[in-house]
């Protein structure tokens, strides 16, 4: 399981790149995107996905 | 009297060197801008501030500030804010065409220091939280104090993340910042701020607002502590904190706060903002005015902000962000402080100056036997003089003139009315609607077919004050109209 960011949605603001615990999240060519390999949800560590919650846009960090 | 100076040229052509040697030639030696401070000011804060245009009123004619885009990432969620649209015509805070990493933003710092003469500021403003995004804050800062040592760094931030940062903003040398504080009361703040994001988690409503403001009032602490000079901004929101906002001005300037700029809230519904959906109005200019005046004697007030955006740079009143887009910017640039030096030198000999002819026209006034009250719009394009053509103008400066003396009450912007050599009479209209409450305008030109309209709507429209200092000219005004005994004009 791992979460995904909706490029067309995404003011690639970065908040999402710098809260990840797991450092999944790098910005590729034009857009921000999720490395499903190293994406843990943040399981383990925050009650709430970290990408999702500092997100300025809502429904843009989502379930993959 | 003050010996006439050449005219400063604040234009983007114009020889530097031969305006420098007429100055020169004037015969009183360069030294800070003002030959003294304004009696209002303290000597030691007057020489911090005299340089910065957001935080004096008297530099603000004569210095730039850039912003720079860094700082993209943001750790609140503001009503009045949508970061997710932005247009090259629109020009609001939190708005920013290009966003830049910190080596970028220190080429554009050089290139601009080598052209604009006028820069002194470099501000990081966004267009998220520049305490937030922190890394790329201090990155930036770092890069440029070590190629331009003597310019001035100062960021915006909501306050957040401020309490983190305030040690090394100190260790940095930043010696201004600006706190966006729009509440006191987290009941009211919850209907400004949706959310924020804190120690890794969302808070929202009442719990948002009350750690927000608890870490603001915190901030703002520990920088007067540090002795870093604080502005704080505040949005007026009609119906939701406009009343609370004279709440606010008390508890900043019982902490300390240097400066409170309230601003007019911009929601336009085509900015897509929560406010500007659901058809959250701005406030009236009036209604804004009546605000300032209702502050007045509490922390001292910005009237002259310009609500610049997290990309601007140049004076207030002129933005030259388009100039100095990234693929305007070698990647090669090296700083040349010539530009900038002789201007600093210049403004020495036209500030003193001004600060006299103004001195002149204030005292004409206030000790005339007149209790006739005057709200005068003029249009200028720095340099603390009517010089400005009516068609060209994109913004009215409103001063007052009063027994109280002649006070710069707010800014109001228009359309430009002159496009591509033609008067826009759409453009017009709105400009009337403007001028509401104004009694006359002062420009440095103006036709004869605007100047009948603008007659026919009650408001008097001269250029016989082209190129003079505002508040000289604003003094003759005032004399010719209440027949006091008229000021001898000095430049």
């Amino acid at each position: 399981m791992a979460f995904k960011i909706i490029a067309s949605q995404c003011t690639q603001c970065g908040a999402c790149e710098y809260e990840c615990p797991s450092d999944a999240i790098t910005f590729k060519g034009e857009k921000y995107v999720v490395d499903p390999k190293k994406c843990t949800e943040c399981r383990g560590e925050f009650d709430t996905q970290q990408c999702a919650s500092v997100c300025p846009v809502p429904k843009t960090c989502v379930p993959a | 009297m003050p010996q006439p100076v050449k005219q400063l040229e604040t234009t983007r052509k114009g020889s530097l060197d031969g305006a420098l040697r007429a100055a020169k030639s004037g015969g009183c030696a360069p030294s800070s801008c003002g030959l003294s401070a304004p009696d209002d000011i303290d000597p030691a804060i007057w020489e911090r501030i005299k340089d910065h245009p957001c935080f004096s009123e008297e530099a603000h004619h004569y210095f730039a500030r850039m912003h720079v885009a860094v700082a993209p990432a943001c750790n609140i969620q503001c009503n009045y804010c949508n970061r997710k649209y932005d247009c090259a015509n629109e020009s609001r805070p939190g708005v920013a065409s290009e966003k830049l990493t910190p080596d970028q933003a220190l080429r554009k710092v050089i290139a601009v220091a080598n052209e604009v003469p006028q820069l002194s500021v470099l501000g990081i403003a966004g267009p998220g939280d520049a305490c937030y995004d922190w890394k790329k804050t201090k990155a930036t800062f770092e890069r440029v104090a070590r190629e331009i040592p003597d310019i001035k760094l100062c960021i915006s931030t909501n306050g957040l993340a401020l309490p983190d940062h305030v040690d090394e903003l100190a260790e940095m040398n930043v010696d201004h910042v600006t706190i966006t504080i729009n509440m006191v009361d987290p009941e009211i703040g919850a209907k400004i701020y949706p959310w924020i994001f804190y120690r890794h988690r969302r808070y929202t409503g009442i719990e948002a607002a009350r750690i927000l403001h608890e870490r603001q009032m915190l901030g703002l602490e520990m920088l007067i502590k540090k002795d870093i000079l604080t502005k704080i901004n505040s949005v007026m929101i009609p119906g939701v904190n406009d009343a609370h906002l004279v709440e606010v001005n008390k508890w900043v300037r019982d902490r300390g706060a240097f400066m409170h700029n309230v601003m007019p809230l911009i929601s336009e519904p085509s900015h897509g903002t929560y406010y500007g959906l659901t058809g959250q109005r701005g406030p009236q200019p009036l209604e804004l005015e009546a605000l300032h005046d209702r502050l007045e004697g509490g922390a001292k007030l910005m009237r002259h902000c310009r609500q610049c955006r997290a990309d601007a740079v140049g004076l207030l009143g002129d933005d030259r962000r388009r100039e100095f887009t990234r693929d305007h910017i070698s990647s090669d640039v090296t700083y040349n402080a010539s530009k900038r030096h002789a201007y600093r030198q210049l403004v020495a000999l036209e500030c003193g100056d001004h600060l006299a002819a103004r001195k002149d026209a204030i005292t004409a006034v206030t000790s005339a036997e007149s209790d006739g009250q005057l709200h005068v719009a003029v249009t200028t394009k720095g340099g603390g003089r009517i010089n400005e053509h009516f068609g060209h103008a994109t913004e009215l400066q409103v001063y007052v003139v009063s027994q109280k003396g002649i006070n710069l009450v707010g800014n109001r912007k228009i359309g430009q009315y002159c496009l591509g050599g033609w008067g826009e009479e759409a453009t017009l209209y709105s400009i009337i609607s403007a001028l509401e409450g104004i009694d006359i305008l002062l420009c440095a030109k103006i036709g004869d077919s605007p100047k009948k309209r603008l007659a026919e709507a009650g408001v008097r429209a001269t250029d016989a004050f082209g190129y003079d200092y505002i508040e000289t000219a604003i003094g003759a005004l005032y004399a010719a109209e209440f027949g006091v005994k008229p000021l001898v004009a000095t430049a």
